[in-house]
């Protein structure tokens, strides 16, 4: 991705840089949907102001959340298992980290450019799971262990149509690769959401799920299991877990935008020019807000379903509908 | 004043509750056929859930409830021994406490016990400014309900809204009483001040924002699928069940039971000079507990209305003792509070303090029911009967 | 005693035939169990019964009267609290002594009784907007009563916090355990004997209603109270 500079870098520099390149890709998005939604427009929607204080309108208050989790102290409850409990967030971070790898932001601005792409980050998105899991056997608490089995179940039941309502976008673009799906896009002078806006809804209410965002928060379900997997976690391993989640629904939401919104690309505008690495991931990063938007909005507006209800709508109603979305797009996909 | 301003939507939802009952039975079936522990989960005193320091302690069986028991007295005041050691004046200032967001609700039937054993009535007016004042307590009371419901299933958006626009009808009780919460307003014989100037033409468009508050609710809430789906065929109570274990207010409304103590009982209160509807719903579950509620806020609202419009002149204390002394006798005055049915029995051996005050509270009886309710439900219906039920934990200990 | 509560001012109400036809139809099913009654006419109806009545009673107010709502289950202790008014605490009689109130005789209030303890059921009827309370006496020698549980399944908790609250013993109740107190608590709080511990250390600034303002000149040793008959004009 650093061939655009034109200059030779050692490995070792190159690997430092493409380090720092990607913390900023996780924790700037992360920090950017936090304050705007968490807590500009989630207090806009529910008619307050949220932070005000710190900084214009309030903007420094996410360095002032940071500091407070750095403080507090580190709990580990008694009876709890030290060193799963101790290691679950990193589980949790290590599947966010790995998630940005296959972004494009560019013609050459990838950090890998594989050719599985989509099937990789569907598959590390998964690595969560096991986080989550660890979190609630590892607390040794009721409310962690009810937490963390109902967001296995539910990962694993949305994992399903997740997968699914990409597929329709796969065979669109004949390529696994996120970067050929975008050229695809370009090529095809449309955005794959209006072909296949059957697939970006699955694909919504899916990620919604994987995030344990409401409706879909039973793991986290705060008004039954207090919060779930993260009843007993405090200090800066809470803060990772709200980083994995918040950076989580960030990549997810670029996902959505590389595969549905064209991705880097400006319509009518060369994709292979060379200024496209350095506006392409502002583009991105423009779209990804768009879509974050909308899951946001989920999240606030709507109260959650109930376990029974959300296995249901995944077995029942989600993923036949993608099979469906699947099998339409492939007829056409042969009959055109 | 006509009623007929909602058209009641009473689809009855039967094969909801039919499969919630049928997926029940498959989960204890599986759950014996795999031998599967139960795990018992302590549910408070500290819990989202409880909004207070209600404990629950529930036996699981996986994800669904085998037994529920409430455990209380985290809060128990010993109110009843309380009132022995003080006045009459003076025990207003502590039955305040007991429903603690509609207060004012709580000193009016104590009142009314102690004048009935001093035989003396409040004048009109004051009658009426009580009356108006008592439905504005609930309107402050149910508000709340109506955006906690939705935060215990999830959705957190609608409390601010019963925040933001409950305050407007505090301002409105602090303006008269002085106490947002604690009006302690009531005398024996009437109340202590009249109404504040321009107090009258504020209080009504207050009442106009309520009703907006109600429309966004039932747009924001009662319309959203997904809050369908959680209350509806959860926790039903059969009227006869509910009739037997005490229940009483929208609770037992809910379950089609058109009783209402404001039309049916003590008449010396303004109600019966009003043009007002009891609301019922004949489901019994969970929504409609929270549909009856809703349109009764919205009620109470044109009835402060035609109060204020009616208001009549004249005194606002009947002539009464400098020093209380109570006759000798016992009575029993019961209205219907925010939370249902509250009553005072008031015994009086003719001193400054009264002998004895069985204080019968809403929510001690209905969550009496919770253990019966609780059986067999998931572990996420927990917090839709509770919320549902509507309890404040004071109404419970006492 | 209190028969003359009633408002003789009001010749509208003066009879009540709908409590007395509630009341003889108490008194011609419990027969024997039936003691006493009592009606204020528009306002309250209060039956007693016999300690072996008592299930009976609520039964036929339940099945027969269509009483079907459990309103609340309770008890009285008429004791005369032998703590005097309980409005005084020991550091206030160092200053002006004790008041010196006898503690009087036990007297009972509506419908009559004859023992300290009496339990008191109140049901209620949603369709025809009666109650009735119904009373028992428990007598001294033997604090118990039947549960009412098979009738009003509603009772469970009220007659558990009878049993903590005044230690009457509910006979058939399944599972008495304490309602609000503590595990370990000790002695029956509702009891008149049991002192309220925060009134005897602490002196009750709520007095001050009935004592002389400060520039009365009265001495702190001699209260002057305010005249009983004097009424403030609205």
């Amino acid at each position: 991705m650093l061939t655009p500079l034109a200059i030779e870098l050692a490995y070792w520099q190159e690997t430092i840089i493409k380090g720092v390149i990607g913390l900023v890709a996780v924790l700037l998005p992360t920090g950017a949907l936090v304050y705007l939604f968490l807590f500009k427009m989630m207090s806009f929607m529910q008619s307050r102001l949220g932070p005000m204080e710190t900084g214009p309108y309030g903007q420094l208050q996410l360095l002032a959340e940071f500091g407070k989790f750095l403080q507090k102290e580190d709990i580990f409850p008694a009876k709890a298992d030290r060193f799963v409990f101790a290691a679950a967030p990193f589980v949790v971070l290590v599947s966010t980290f790995m998630l940005v790898l296959v972004l494009p932001g560019g013609p050459d601005a990838t950090f890998i450019d594989i050719n599985t792409g989509i099937y990789f980050a569907l598959a590390v998105s998964s690595v969560s799971v096991i986080g989550i899991l660890m979190a609630g056997w590892g607390s040794a608490s009721k409310y962690s262990l009810l937490g963390g089995l109902r967001a296995a179940g539910q990962l694993i039941a949305y994992e399903l149509p997740l997968v699914l309502s990409v597929v329709g976008v796969v065979i669109m673009a004949e390529s696994l690769n996120l970067s050929d799906i975008v050229h695809k896009q370009n090529e095809f002078g449309m955005w794959f959401i209006l072909p296949q806006f059957i697939g970006f809804f699955l694909f919504l209410v899916s990620v919604q799920a994987e995030l344990t965002q409401p409706p879909f928060d039973m793991p986290q379900a705060e008004s039954e299991l207090v919060t779930g997997f993260l009843t007993e976690y405090s200090g800066i391993r809470f803060l990772l877990f709200f980083i994995a989640e918040f950076a989580t629904a960030a990549i997810f939401s670029a996902i959505g935008a590389t595969l549905f919104l064209g991705g880097w690309t400006i319509p009518f505008v060369d994709a292979n020019a060379e200024f496209m690495n350095y506006i392409g991931p502002l583009v991105l990063a423009a779209k990804m807000i768009l879509i974050a938007f909308l899951i946001f909005w989920f999240r606030i507006t709507y109260p959650r379903f109930r376990e029974d209800q959300l296995q249901r709508l995944a077995w029942k109603f989600m993923i036949p509908l993608a099979l469906a979305n699947i099998v339409i797009t492939a007829i056409l996909k042969v009959a055109l | 004043m006509t009623t007929d301003h909602i058209t009641a939507e009473l689809d009855i939802n039967d094969n909801e509750q039919l499969r919630y009952i049928a997926a029940q039975a498959v989960d204890a079936r599986v759950n014996v056929e795999l031998e599967t522990e139960g795990m018992t989960l302590n549910i408070g005193p500290q819990h989202p859930a409880t909004h207070g320091t209600l404990r629950i302690v529930a036996k699981l069986d996986g994800e669904q409830v085998i037994k529920a028991e409430p455990i209380m007295g985290y809060m128990h005041r010993g109110y009843e021994k309380l009132t022995e050691v003080r006045t009459y004046p003076q025990v207003t200032t502590l039955v305040n406490r007991i429903d603690w967001v509609g207060s004012f609700a709580n000193e009016v039937p104590f009142i009314l016990a102690a004048e009935d054993l001093m035989e003396v009535e409040a004048p009109p007016r004051a009658q009426w400014i009580r009356t108006a004042l008592f439905e504005m307590g609930r309107i402050a009371n149910i508000m709340l309900f109506l955006g906690d419901m939705a935060v215990q299933l999830g959705g957190v958006t609608a409390v601010f809204y019963a925040f933001r626009d409950r305050e407007f009808v505090l301002n409105q009780i602090e303006s008269v009483t002085g106490g947002r919460f604690h009006p302690n307003f009531n005398r024996i014989g009437g109340i202590k001040d009249d109404l504040p100037a321009g107090w009258i033409a504020e209080t009504k468009s207050v009442m106009q924002k309520v009703r907006d508050f109600c429309d966004e609710m039932e747009d924001l809430v009662v319309g959203n699928e997904i809050f369908q789906l959680r209350c509806r065929g959860v926790g039903v109570i059969p009227a006869e069940v509910g009739k037997a274990y005490g229940l009483s207010g929208a609770n037992l409304r809910a379950s089609g039971v058109d009783w209402d103590l404001r039309r049916d009982g003590d008449s010396r209160l303004a109600w019966k000079d009003l043009d007002w509807k009891v609301w019922t719903h004949p489901d019994g579950d969970s929504f409609a507990r929270y549909w009856v509620r809703l349109q009764e806020t919205r009620e109470a609202t044109y009835m402060v209305e035609q109060i204020l419009d009616g208001l009549p002149t004249g005194p606002i204390m009947a002539k009464v003792p400098r020093i209380i002394k109570v006759p000798a006798g016992e009575s029993y005055v019961q209205t219907e509070n925010p939370l249902g049915v509250m009553g005072y029995y008031v015994i009086s051996k003719g001193e400054l303090t009264p002998f004895r005050v069985k204080i019968r509270t809403a929510s001690f009886s209905n969550m009496s029911i919770a253990p019966w309710l609780l059986e067999g439900v998931y572990v996420p219906d927990i917090a839709t009967i509770l919320a549902s039920l509507y309890f404040i934990l004071g109404d419970i200990d006492r | 005693m209190s028969a003359d509560t009633a408002e003789e001012t009001q010749e509208a109400v003066e009879t009540d035939p709908v409590r007395e036809a509630i009341a003889k139809a108490f008194a011609d099913h419990l027969g024997e169990g039936f003691i006493e009654s009592e009606i204020i006419p528009g306002r309250d109806l209060w039956i007693r019964v016999d300690r072996s009545a008592w299930v009976e009673a609520a039964r036929f107010a339940a099945d027969r009267l269509g009483m079907t709502w459990l309103d609340f289950i309770s008890a009285i202790d008429w004791l005369p609290s032998p703590f005097g008014r309980d409005m005084e605490a020991e550091q206030d009689w160092v200053v002006h002594g004790r008041d010196e109130k006898p503690v009087g005789e036990q007297e009972t209030g509506t419908a009559g009784g004859d023992s300290r303890f009496q339990m008191m059921l109140r049901v209620y009827s949603i369709g025809e907007h009666q109650g009735v309370t119904i009373k028992a006496d428990v007598p001294d020698d033997d604090l118990s009563i039947p549960s009412l549980l098979e009738i009003f399944v509603g009772a469970n908790w009220h007659e558990r916090e009878v049993w903590e609250m005044f230690g009457i013993d509910i006979v058939g109740h399944p599972d008495l355990r304490a309602l609000y107190l503590p595990s370990g608590f000790e002695g029956n709080p509702m009891r008149k004997d049991y002192p309220l511990v925060a009134r005897r250390v602490k002196p009750w600034p709520g007095i001050v209603d009935v004592e002389g303002m400060p520039d009365d000149g009265a001495d702190d040793a001699e209260k002057t109270p305010v005249a009983e008959s004097e009424a403030i004009e609205s």
